[in-house]
């Protein structure tokens, strides 16, 4: 549809590039491509994220997560100098080595519990959507006293419920504090309301098209047309909201471990780096959490540029 | 109209029922308020004993009625931790919170009003440009972030540097003397102040800026009406409409973003209280200020679709 109109426009200009993409049209894909690409800051926020990654992957390298966990208490406390660039921890840790490690965490925090949103939003703003009638008003009061409780409340009461005894984690050579699981778990629980509203919203106007009635009418199944049909149609408002779901859940994990309920030390989060900046900051320490803060607030801050320009590039009724 | 608000209290009843339940197993599942006396030597029988007295002993679904029983009645018994009356440690509590949420509440909507409109009226100036992109960066910082830059200037470098400095909260204080109230009030009201204004001017801006693009704002310049008026009266009360919902859904949550503001500054509200009994497993207490604020979330709410009403005579809630 979108399509359509966009190559139908393009002849009224008479340069070659129009011509040729009159003569191949370009994909929904593409249109949503050149979009995102005319957004300067969404290109910036990409690259950002993109170099933000590679940081975090190099200084994988560079530093071995058992240099990232070495006390060192006869240096602790110690400013950024050339030997640790963002100084030591309480227990003389060195910080830009925990920052990179606290980068993975975080970053693997966020997508996971991202995806699980993703799941359990879709999952029942689709029933509901999709169903109607009862299940969709009990779905719909669920969510909302789900919505109804400030999500740092529920943050707080999940993690001490799934809290209390956690194992370690053996992965891929590495051992894990199995809080790690744990944050996953309870911001994928908390964050999820929104994206169900968005999916039902959806496909309450999209089973009412003619396709869904062909659909039907041609026995197609309930699950196939939801999972063919319906959800596709809704990916736009869906890949928006994880993009910015992401940002929710590095603040959301950075305030948990902030709180100390979230991921457990000797494994570093961006927010467990900075739970002890409280009582250490009336002695002057302002790198503890000065650079986690930087670096949760960079990567806040590109994401929510690449989830503004995705905004912008998949709604089809945009011209490029 | 009553019929609305009448039907909106009876779901809202019900969303407090789920939200209750949901909350009850979680809180209670999540520790046990036995933990706290295994410190002092208690004897197996004794600790059956206070199991019983408490009520513990009883399944879960007879725990709930019975709390919920008593909580209806606003009764909402007794802290786990130190036997102190729910009710008398929240209202210890409540006015703290309540004097840091309105006072951030009053100087957020003032300053949103301000910037918003401003900005809006002076479009694509330098002042504007600058304030779009600082409100970007503002919507995206943590509070935590904030919190802890605005105290490690304005209370520790400021004491090192030998300037008037104010305090990290961390140090003992009279709440009733006026003149520290307002000097422990400062950084933490700029904490929460920063972020919400920054999300309200964005949103301001932009409806002040479609609604000055309407033809009865050209009408009413054009009738010689001052641009104070027009701008104030057509202008603001159309484009208030969207803020007006925003502020309705987040100032209960202010209850609950001050989680984090009131324990960077040792602030001796609800939410610190909430954070530190959540940890003991003291479930009267966390039950109750979940109760509370979930209560403020669904009136507030209510109250929102009334305000519209009395902003826009056009809206009729059916």
């Amino acid at each position: 549809m979108s399509q359509a109109s966009d190559t139908i426009k393009l002849p009224l200009t008479f340069d070659t590039a129009a011509a040729e993409s009159l003569a191949a049209p370009l994909s929904p894909g593409q249109l949503a491509w050149r979009r995102f690409k005319r957004h300067r800051m969404a290109l910036l926020g990409g690259v950002g994220l993109i170099a933000l990654v590679a940081f975090i992957l190099i200084g994988s390298v560079l530093y071995t997560e058992k240099y990232a966990n070495r006390n060192d208490v006869v240096h602790r406390l110690e400013a950024p100098s050339s030997g640790h660039y963002f100084g030591t921890d309480s227990i003389g840790r060195d910080l830009f080595a925990r920052v990179i490690y606290g980068g993975q965490i975080s970053l693997i925090i966020g997508l996971l519990s991202v995806a699980l949103a993703l799941l359990l939003g879709t999952t029942i703003g689709g029933l509901a959507g999709y169903y109607g009638g009862g299940l969709d008003s009990i779905l719909m009061r669920f969510t909302e006293a789900a919505l109804s409780i400030p999500s740092l409340f529920l943050l707080i009461i999940l993690g001490k419920l799934f809290g209390s005894e956690i194992p370690t984690l053996r992965l891929m050579g590495r051992t894990f504090s199995g809080s790690v699981i744990v944050v996953i778990l309870v911001i994928g629980l908390t964050s999820w309301m929104y994206l169900a509203r968005i999916v039902r919203a959806n496909i309450l106007s999209l089973r009412e098209m003619d396709y869904i009635a062909a659909s039907r009418a041609l026995g197609v199944s309930n699950f196939r047309i939801l999972t063919r049909h319906l959800i596709p149609n809704t990916i736009a408002p869906i890949i928006v909201a994880a993009t910015l779901g992401l940002a929710n859940a590095i603040i959301s994990e950075a305030y948990v471990s902030f709180l100390g309920l979230g991921v457990q030390p000797p494994t570093a989060s961006w927010g467990n780096l900075m739970d002890q900046s409280i009582s250490l900051i009336q002695r002057g320490v302002w790198w503890m959490w000065l650079f986690p803060s930087m670096f949760i607030v960079i990567t806040i801050l590109f994401t929510n540029f690449v989830g503004d320009g995705l905004r912008d590039a998949l709604d089809p009724r945009r011209k490029v | 109209m009553t019929t609305y608000i009448v039907r909106r209290l009876i779901q809202g009843v019900f969303i407090l029922m789920i939200i209750t339940t949901v909350s009850f197993g979680l809180t209670r599942l999540s520790s046990d308020p036995m933990a706290q006396y295994t410190l002092g030597r208690i004897s197996a029988e004794d600790r059956a004993r206070i199991r019983k007295n408490l009520g513990l002993d009883q399944p879960l679904p007879v725990q709930y009625f019975k709390w919920l029983n008593l909580a209806a009645r606003g009764d909402f018994g007794y802290s786990i931790t130190n036997r102190q009356p729910v009710s008398e440690l929240i209202m210890q509590r409540l006015p703290q919170t309540l004097v840091l949420m309105v006072t951030a509440e009053v100087v957020i909507i003032a300053l949103s009003a301000l910037l918003g409109i401003y900005s809006a009226i002076k479009q694509y100036s330098l002042f504007d440009n600058v304030l779009t992109g600082l409100s970007f960066v503002g919507f995206s910082l943590p509070i935590f972030f904030i919190a802890l830059t605005l105290m490690f200037i304005f209370a520790v470098q400021f004491k090192v540097w030998g300037l008037p400095y104010l305090p990290t909260g961390a140090d003992v204080w009279d709440f009733k003397e006026p003149y520290e109230l307002i000097r422990h009030l400062v950084l933490p009201v700029a904490s929460l102040a920063i972020i919400q204004v920054a999300g309200y001017t964005r949103y301001l801006r932009s409806s002040m800026l479609e609604v000055l693009s309407q033809d009865y704002i050209r009408t009413a310049r054009a009738k010689g009406l001052v641009e104070q008026a027009v701008v104030v009266r057509h202008a603001l009360r159309n484009a208030a409409l969207p803020l007006v919902t925003l502020i309705g859904l987040d100032a209960p949550t202010l209850l609950a973003g001050a989680i984090v503001t009131e324990t960077v500054y040792s602030w001796p509200g609800m939410g610190r209280l909430f954070w530190q009994q959540a940890g003991r497993g003291d479930y009267p207490t966390v039950m109750a200020i979940l109760l509370i604020v979930a209560t403020a979330v669904v009136v507030f709410q209510i109250i929102t679709d009334v305000a519209y009403t009395l902003i826009d005579p056009r809206i009729r809630l059916s």
